[in-house]
């Protein structure tokens, strides 16, 4: 080995869940584990369960190519927040044990084992110890393995192994250079090009001198390089929980009014961040917790996806004082606010603060405007609940009702899939104005008071001529059109032929104005049509 | 109107040096010009494009422009809309469409669809759906930062005191309120009726555009009634004929005077 050997990396354990994204997906959605399941982004397997994997499915095949080998297979699109939220449990469950917990990615947690092993009686009892106890309170099967450096463990921990002391580089000497293609590590095409160069192994390329590396593979190369050879690509940072950046004040006489509580707000913000920007982090969760004079608890977390100002920790206390003290009867607590505790739910590290240097850089708008409206959305959410503001995200679909999705103020507003594909069975502009959530019951009569169906072949059993909208007096038909039949998802047990129709009525005398409405017919439901929206 | 444009437009005339014959007749609309609260044609002109131009006027679709007598949605005011969901929204669409933010409270039914299709920058769009008994802190938090907020009818909520709280917290504010039916002291009301709309058949064909009767009124600057037929259609919307004089809403139908002037 021509590269010097700098220092040998601390040793450190890997817990590693597999498949985590499937198991997370699963976890979310209720699956049971014995079902098949992957998780697909843009349209290729990113991860698949064991199951699926004896069936044929592997990493980066189509769905349809997926599906066809395993056609019970469950679908899950990927959601990196959600594997972060259920991997959390995990997270904690190995803090109980083990201190200096650092998280790598959902599913991969490290550990250094030096103290932990020497507490336990060995790493043998640790390892033992820490598989008993993540599975016993999570509920989540996981793989560990021991070696010197973050690299060698995840690789040993892939095959459940304690790689002795000091032969960390030995481990890894006989493995195949592809393992350095880790998820995230976006060095697919240097594993391709070594391959294609003839070194097969990770000894193979660790034998090159690091000159030569540097010289033809830059500094991806080196990175790899490192790895390889059993360095560690960069020092640990330990996730610590940090007991003293919770910032604690009591009041007396306790707080009442909104106004007060604004005040000790502002100067409560200024030290929670100060504190935290003296450390070099900022808060991205934020609990506020309070309790009265009487001993009631209140306490609500606040999420936010871009780091707090000390602006923005104080104004979430305000609203948050707003909701508490404003509430309607029966909510609102007895006696005014005696403590009040702020805590870091979540840190990053102080340098995200800084804003970019374009705007529009983040994909979000900061214009004055945006910045003004973002603050009333979160003062709103501050008095409703957080799932009361919305914006909308363009979804793909057929009814009205169905292009757009809501999202939550402050969650992330991607478009999903196929927003701008051709979906057959939309009805041209203009879309209704009104779109009923409640469906409004309606009576469609032809000829001779007859309700009016459909038959199996979508076509209308007579032509309508009167309709009477939720028990009202009928009212006669100017013009229609359809039936348009929604066939989507007739593949699905519960699906239900739907039909679609357009109707314009007369105004009820007195008043001129005609109505537009579109109706909706399904099979075997009573009553058969509904409102679904209405042109006004 | 204001002093303000008073003052401007006296200025503006004696930099003129007008000649002698004009001078009296001048120095007349002048005189009434300075009674407070009398104001001139060329004044009030004056101070609607300076308005504009100075971004105390929401810009709206060209086509609805000539209905509001500001030219646009000014800042401050409150604005009912009758009968026609789509017509609020094409209201907000050439504001947001240029960076202005706009909010629906308590309108759960709003049709997103049509926003869009009606040139509403949907993402510029907040919605609160369900404020329920918080609907008045609610609107007021968001007219202090968004300025287009779309209120359901307050009667539910709390009736003719809220109403006026939050019309003055708009005006205050500088945020424009806009209600999906009566709003108790609206500045502004539009009263809309569809008159006929076209594209059904006998069972085939699809609903392609309306005929909207749209009659303007209100206090202040908007006291004098408009009446203007709309084509809400493919063509975004078209003013298919103004009447500012006739008492009548203009039938239904192709009118032989009707000329078409397509703006949107």
């Amino acid at each position: 080995m021509t590269a010097p050997v700098l220092s040998r990396p601390p040793r450190m354990l890997v817990l590693w869940c597999p498949d985590w994204p499937v198991v997370a997906a699963g976890a979310a959605a209720g699956l049971p584990a014995h079902l098949p399941a992957a998780v697909f982004a843009a349209n290729r397997v990113v991860a698949c369960s064991a199951i699926a994997r004896a069936a044929g499915v592997r990493r980066d095949m189509r769905r349809r190519e997926a599906q066809s080998r395993c056609p019970e297979l469950a679908v899950f699109a990927e959601d990196p927040d959600r594997d972060a939220r259920l991997f959390e449990p995990v997270v904690a469950a190995v803090e109980q044990l083990v201190v200096g917990v650092e998280a790598v990615r959902p599913g991969l947690v490290a550990v250094p084992v030096s103290g932990a092993a020497g507490y336990f009686g060995g790493e043998d009892t640790l390892v033992e110890l820490l598989v008993d106890h993540v599975s016993g309170e999570t509920g989540v099967e996981c793989q560990i393995g021991v070696s010197d450096g973050l690299f060698a463990a995840t690789l040993a921990a892939h095959r459940s192994l304690l790689v002795e002391a000091g032969t960390g580089a030995s481990f890894l000497a006989s493995l195949s250079v592809t393992e350095l293609d880790q998820p995230g590590s976006e060095r697919a095409e240097l594993v391709d090009l070594l391959r294609r160069l003839g070194l097969r192994t990770l000894g193979a390329f660790a034998a090159l001198s690091e000159r030569d590396v540097v010289a033809r593979f830059g500094s991806v190369g080196v990175l790899a390089h490192r790895l390889a050879n059993g360095q560690d690509e960069r020092p640990p940072h330990r996730r610590r929980p940090p007991p003293e950046l919770f910032v604690t004040e009591t009041f007396d006489p306790p707080l009442e009014r909104i106004d007060v509580a604004a005040f000790m707000a502002k100067t409560l913000a200024g030290r929670f961040h100060s504190g935290l920007a003296a450390r070099g982090l900022a808060c991205t969760r934020l609990g506020i917790y309070a309790t009265t004079e009487r001993g009631e608890e209140l306490s609500r977390v606040w999420r936010c996806a871009e780091p707090l100002t000390p602006e923005g920790i104080a104004d979430r206390v305000r609203w948050q004082f707003e909701g508490w003290l404003r509430a309607g009867d029966g909510q609102r607590p007895t006696a005014g606010v005696s403590e009040l505790r702020l805590e870091p739910g979540e840190t990053v590290e102080g340098r995200s603060l800084q804003l970019g240097l374009w705007q529009g850089g983040d994909g979000g708008e900061h214009t004055p405007e945006a910045d003004r409206a973002a603050r009333a959305l979160v003062h709103v959410q501050g008095l409703l609940g957080p799932d009361s503001v919305f914006t909308a995200v363009v979804e793909g679909g057929r009814g009205p009702a169905e292009r757009f999705r809501l999202v939550p103020w402050g969650d992330q507003r991607t478009p999903s899939e196929g927003h701008d594909a051709p979906w057959p069975e939309q009805l041209p502009a203009p879309s209704p104005a009104t779109v009923f959530e409640e469906r409004v019951p309606v009576v469609v009569s032809g000829a001779a008071g007859v309700e009016v169906s459909v038959t199996d072949r979508h076509r209308l059993t007579g032509r309508p001529q009167r309709v009477a909208i939720d028990g009202g007096a009928p009212r006669r038909v100017l013009g229609w059109a359809g039936p348009w039949p929604v066939l989507a998802r007739w593949w699905m047990p519960e699906a239900k032929t739907r039909v679609r129709m357009q109707v314009v009525l007369e105004g009820m005398s007195g008043s001129r104005s005609d109505i537009a409405l579109l109706l909706e017919w399904q099979a075997k439901r009573s009553p058969l049509w509904t409102v679904e929206g209405m042109y006004d | 109107m204001s002093g303000g444009s008073v003052a401007e437009l006296s200025a503006v005339r004696s930099g003129e040096a007008p000649e002698s014959s004009e001078l009296s007749e001048l120095s007349a609309v002048a005189r009434l010009a300075s009674l407070p609260g009398v104001s001139t044609a060329s004044g009030v002109a004056a101070t609607a494009v300076h308005a504009q131009a100075t971004g105390r006027v929401l810009p709206v679709l060209p086509a609805l422009a000539g209905l509001l007598p500001w030219g646009g949605l000014r800042r401050g005011s409150t604005v009912a809309v009758h009968g026609s969901t789509s017509l609020l929204l094409a209201l907000l669409a050439e504001a947001t469409s240029s960076g202005s933010w706009a909010a629906v409270v308590g309108v759960p039914r709003v049709g997103l669809s049509a926003a869009r299709e009606l040139g509403v920058e949907v993402s510029r769009l907040a919605l609160v759906p369900r404020p329920g008994a918080d609907f008045a802190s609610a609107t007021a938090a968001l007219l202090d930062g968004v300025d287009l907020v779309v209120a359901g009818p307050p009667g539910r909520f709390g009736g003719t005191q809220t109403a006026r709280r939050l019309a003055a917290r708009a005006r205050h504010r500088g945020a424009v309120l806009l209600s999906l039916g009566p709003w108790p002291g609206a500045e502004v009301e539009l009263r809309c009726a569809p008159v006929s709309w076209s594209g059904l058949e006998e069972g085939h064909g699809y609903l392609r555009e309306r005929e909207v009767a749209v009659e303007v009124g209100g206090r202040g600057a908007a006291a004098r009634p408009v009446r203007t037929s709309l084509l809400l259609g493919p063509d975004g919307v078209v003013v298919r004929a103004v009447d500012p004089v006739r008492p009548a809403l203009p039938s239904g139908g192709a009118a032989p005077s009707a000329e078409e002037v397509k703006v949107g």
